[in-house]
């Protein structure tokens, strides 16, 4: 029952244009690094370039995405309509004001200072500003989730959240307390310097709070592909889901444990005492806990959906699949990229091999990897899974999505997978210039130019994906019927409360918090003498 | 409904995720805490508490290693981009007065013919930081050290303010513009060279950094000289020492006269 379609499109269309914006910076970024590319030789406009990048691809495209997918799943799965459309209205202005102000003042170059906000680096008071509407707006589509779940509930008292809202209003709680970290940086650090209130900056603090956000948002852009992975892919390829339970608990070990653990992004940092490093590792490792329950829970999924079309054998049901089905194809794409993905990061979380590539280029080919890789594909997927029902308009040419879906794939891999050597090789990352013709580094242009030349494939899969979605607004108008969602094997009819609430989740959250920040934070907020003066962008 | 029968030691799934993480917690805290210090044999603790301090991160020194004694004084100068900013015409004014006394040097309009450096437009906070500098020791020269070191605070912060207000002229001597070397636009990434341009003006500038068009070759080639050897190092966290070692003689020269062939009317004006 999607009643505000106009509202999710808003949300849906807005997303793919910035990301289509970004994506073009990227490639863009790509190529002038590359020895393809002649050198740039103001690296300011690099800067520039890179922080509209990274504030897009990391703030406004995902929540965007989430927020959009959210509101189409409260309405279809819940089967009522939203409540509180206003607000979210709200929320979306309040993301478009937000997105405009903080890229106003990069566009400008006065807040070239990265999406990791980089203090003491400090950019234009207005950028940051933004980024904190950005997240508001955020606030209210979070607030709006946990209402309308809360009508739900009593309309329906005792009855099994469906899981695709339970898992999207643990993706929204996640969110709301993941962005706390940042929230708290921007407000008590970073905007009173830039406002010219203090001249000084405690540049520890703000890193160990920026960790707080920057490893959960990463499971909080990850929650709109786990929601696709098991309430659309089995009903799309004609299967079921394995276990409701074992997939509720794969969203609540997110919500637990995805918390807790971004100090492994501060291994570096001296200000973070080691006993606290090594704490964060170990939970960044129970971590990987909830994405091997899903890979297991999903091929189990996609093995019934595969036996019901008579596959055989061992091994032989896979041949039995739907591979022309493109939901199909981007799973397995997505797979194959988390698999990659995810033993990068084993690799990233651990203390002592971190070492070895620890603000290298192989972090950013990581995080393109997983992000986007294994989610955004994700991310295509639900948009053409849901665009006929929003649109009430076929997507007719399943050639041209699968074509899509291949290119991403094929630009991803060929875009991090030497991206990551270079890292192994020693290449640092965030530099607007290397000297390929430099003996020491000239073995290296190949494989960044093998980069580069990924952007530029990844660039027009990303063109053929707006060029699908914007067709298929004039495509014959089509009855797609309700948007549902998959079944379970066994469909929960009763289930405990602790799988059926967030309450129990959230706290214990917010206790991991406390007991894994709340020392290094005090410490550091405590003693004496540990700012630094602020380095303004574009000041003498 | 849900919260009363939930948060309750018989609920067991209560009990169960409770248990787990506190046990999780726990067990990763004392491999964290005690046993992972501890396996450090290079390290000493006096008792457990220590190590536990140690690991979590509470600032202390080690008593059995003492600060290294500091024999050279180091420059105490802190600069913001807002020092100096804004000053008064009186402020200016006296700084004129006082200014007399270095023009036999650093010429009547700021514009040295001695190859001294030109002070006419540079900026008010690196003139600020070196006359301190001077006046400390952590700077020093025969001739300007002792001017510098019976000046008051006022009086560095009016002369800085006075040459800052001075218009940039060109120098007595123009040579034809020079391109620009690649140490200037690229630096040496491989030796940890950032380009010269991105603090000192052809790219872009940095607060405490002074612009160099226009300034004397031989005395840019003497302070570069001087940074490499060590005998200057009035240089924050040694930025320009480490960055004078690993430059070749040649790069030292090219530096040099590429700044001192440009005019310096092209220093972004952005003060």
């Amino acid at each position: 029952m999607l009643v505000n379609r106009k509202l999710i499109l808003a949300h849906f269309w807005l997303a793919f244009a910035v990301f289509g914006i970004a994506l073009t910076l990227g490639a863009w970024q790509m190529f002038i690094r590359s020895p393809i590319g002649t050198w740039l030789s103001n690296p300011e406009l690099y800067y520039r370039s890179l922080t509209a990048h990274g504030t897009v691809m990391g703030y406004v495209f995902p929540t965007l995405v989430a927020m959009g997918f959210g509101y189409a799943i409260s309405e279809s799965a819940l089967e009522q309509r939203l409540v509180g459309v206003r607000w979210a209205w709200a929320g979306f202005w309040l993301i478009v004001v937000g997105a405009i102000m903080a890229m106003v003042p990069v566009g400008l170059g006065r807040a070239s200072v990265l999406y990791t906000f980089y203090p003491p680096l400090i950019g234009n008071v207005f950028y940051y500003l933004g980024v904190v509407l950005v997240v508001v707006g955020s606030w209210i589509w979070v607030a709006l989730m946990s209402v309308n779940l809360r009508v739900w509930r009593k309309a329906h008292p005792g009855a099994p959240v469906p899981l695709a809202m339970f898992a999207n209003v643990a993706g929204s709680y996640l969110w709301a307390w993941t962005a706390v970290g940042a929230a708290l940086e921007l407000l008590l650090q970073i905007i009173p310097v830039a406002a010219g209130l203090k001249a000084t900056i405690d540049a520890g603090l703000a890193r160990v709070f920026f960790s707080w956000t920057l490893h959960a948002i990463v499971y909080f852009w990850l929650m709109p592909t786990y929601i696709a992975y098991y309430t659309i892919v089995p009903r799309a390829i004609g299967g079921r889901i394995y276990s409701d339970s074992m997939a509720r608990i794969s969203f609540i070990l997110f919500l637990v444990v995805a918390m807790p653990i971004g100090m492994h992004h501060t291994f570096a940092d001296p200000q973070v005492g080691a006993g606290f490093k090594f704490i964060h590792s170990a939970f960044t490792a129970l971590v990987a806990l909830p994405t091997l329950l899903t890979v297991f829970t999903i091929c189990a999924s996609v093995e019934i959906a595969a036996r019901l079309r008579g596959g055989r054998g061992m091994f032989g049901w896979i041949r039995a699949l739907p591979w022309d089905n493109p939901m199909m194809l981007a799973l397995a794409f997505s797979f194959v990229m988390l698999g990659f993905g995810g033993a990068g990061g084993l690799i990233n979380m651990s203390y002592q091999l971190d070492a070895s590539i620890h603000n290298t280029q192989w972090i950013t080919g990581h995080f393109h990897l997983i992000f986007g890789g294994a989610i955004v594909i994700m991310y295509f997927a639900i948009a053409y899974d849901l665009w006929p029902h929003l649109t009430g308009r076929e997507l007719i040419d399943l050639r041209l999505i699968r074509t899509q879906l291949w290119l991403w794939f094929i630009g991803m891999i060929v875009t991090t997978f030497p991206w990551h050597w270079v890292g192994i090789l020693g290449m640092p990352r965030r530099m607007a210039y290397f000297d390929f013709g430099d003996p020491a580094i000239a073995p290296q242009a190949l494989s960044v130019t093998l980069s580069a030349i990924g952007g530029f494939i990844l660039l027009a899969s990303g063109i053929m994906f707006i060029v699908i979605l914007a067709r298929g607004m004039r495509a014959p108008l089509v009855d797609a019927g309700p948007y549902r969602f998959a079944l379970a094997v066994h469909q929960p009819t009763m289930v405990p409360v602790a799988l059926n609430t967030h309450a129990l989740w959230v706290a214990l959250m917010i206790a991991l918090t406390l007991t894994n920040y709340g020392y290094p934070i005090l410490n550091l907020a405590l003693s004496e003498g540990t700012s630094v003066p602020a380095v303004y962008v574009g000041a003498q | 409904m849900s919260a009363r029968e939930l948060f309750t030691l018989t609920n067991r799934h209560f009990k169960t995720s409770v248990g787990i993480t506190a046990a999780f917690f726990f067990v990763t805290a004392i491999a964290g805490f005690i046993v992972l210090p501890f396996a450090q044999p290079w390290v000493q603790f006096a008792d457990v508490w220590d190590a536990i301090c140690s690991a979590a991160g509470v600032p202390q020194r080690a008593a059995s290693v003492t600060a290294p004694e500091q024999t050279k004084r180091l420059s105490g100068v802190v600069l913001t981009s807002n020092t100096l900013s804004r000053p008064s015409q009186e402020a200016i004014g006296r700084g004129a007065t006082l200014a007399q006394r270095c023009a036999i040097c650093h010429g009547p309009t700021g514009v040295s013919r001695a190859d001294s450096p030109n002070l006419a437009g540079q900026y008010a906070a690196v003139i600020y930081k070196e006359l301190h500098d001077f006046r400390t020791g952590a700077r020093t020269n025969a001739v300007m050290s002792p001017f510098a070191v019976n000046l008051t605070d006022q009086e560095i912060a009016d002369l800085s303010n006075y040459y800052a207000y001075l218009p940039r002229l060109p120098a007595y001597h123009p040579s034809p513009q020079l391109p620009k070397p690649n140490i200037v636009i690229f630096g040496a990434p491989m030796r940890g060279i950032a380009p010269c341009g991105a603090c000192h003006g052809s790219l872009d500038n940095k607060t405490g950094s002074p612009w160099l068009e226009g300034q004397s070759e031989a005395y840019m080639k003497a302070q570069l000289q001087a940074f490499a050897s060590g005998e200057r190092r009035n240089d924050i966290s040694q930025q320009m020492r480490n960055i004078a070692r690993a430059m070749t003689p040649k790069e030292t020269e090219q530096a040099a006269a590429y700044y001192a062939s440009q005019p310096p009317d092209v220093v972004k004006a952005v003060d």
